[in-house]
């Protein structure tokens, strides 16, 4: 099973990377090729692979998934901004320091994809992670408390991950 | 008039990029320029890729762009965590005028490199 979906993943990459649908018709050789090398990948590294493999076949993860890149994107821009402002403004304002934010999150792939989204968050970048506590530098504190700064930064994302993830 | 979009967003992507690189410049410590080079850096490379997808559309650009844009968005802030996290350990200072660290009230980084 395990083995399957990681099959299934590598050809999809496979297939974006080589693009087999030319102006002359599909592209059979590639498409091919990519079928034996996706199988001979999954035997060989789906044991590392996740140890929940039914999860991908939930159609209302994906679903999920579709808003949280929605809210990852505008997070995502609304940051980008935030620092373009910051770096160009001539009194430079910013106030950085390290807080401590707990998560509810269980899953090691869901702790990794909320470091990451705050990794994207306004001025905000995980330094550690220990069990459910993040460190996160902020360049711009604004709650330095544990639970303000939590419902600030992490709640966003997080009550969308619990819903891909765990 | 797509490669006129497709152009305009790289141009955007590109002064996103500079302002990365100002960042780099006037930020105080290790930490704030790491933040301002990745979050700005990122976006601009997103949008370098998107324009590169809108005028190259449905073909083996477009496709190896959208690739590419993915890796970008999986790969820099794990880049980001990565080398706060191993400067943070090495003893890099923060900036003096920074407000509060946590994680040296809890002492954790140099249990952890009294474990391993």
């Amino acid at each position: 099973m395990k083995r399957l979906v990681l099959a299934l993943l590598s050809f999809i990459v496979w297939i974006l990377l080589i693009w087999p649908f030319t102006a002359y018709g599909i592209d059979w050789q590639g498409i091919i090729i990519g079928i034996f090398s996706s199988i001979i990948v999954g035997i060989l590294f789906g044991d590392a692979f996740t140890d929940s493999p039914h999860r991908f076949f939930e159609i209302r993860r994906y679903l999920w998934l579709i808003y949280f890149i929605f809210v990852f994107v505008w997070s995502f821009l609304e940051a980008s901004f935030d620092f373009a402002y910051r770096v160009l403004h001539p009194s430079l304002p910013i106030k950085p320091g390290i807080i401590k934010v707990k998560t509810k999150l269980k899953k090691r792939a869901g702790i990794a994809m909320l470091a990451n989204s705050i990794g994207f968050a306004p001025g905000a970048v995980t330094v550690e992670v220990v069990g459910d506590t993040l460190y996160i530098h902020m360049a711009c504190l604004k709650y330095q408390d544990t639970d303000e700064a939590t419902a600030y930064v992490v709640r966003r994302f997080e009550r969308i991950l619990e819903r891909i993830f765990e | 008039m797509r490669e006129t979009i497709g152009y305009l967003f790289m141009f955007i992507g590109v002064v996103f990029d500079a302002i990365g690189c100002i960042g780099l410049i006037r930020l105080p410590d290790l930490y704030n320029r790491l933040q301002a080079s990745l979050k700005c850096v990122a976006m601009g490379t997103s949008f370098i890729l998107l324009g590169t997808m809108i005028i190259a559309g449905f073909s083996p650009v477009g496709a190896k762009a959208f690739l590419c844009l993915l890796f970008v968005l999986i790969i820099s802030p794990t880049t980001e965590h990565a080398l706060a996290r191993a400067s943070y350990i090495a003893g890099v200072k923060m900036w003096e005028k920074s407000t509060v660290d946590r994680l040296k009230e809890d002492n954790v980084a140099r249990e952890r490199i009294r474990v391993e």
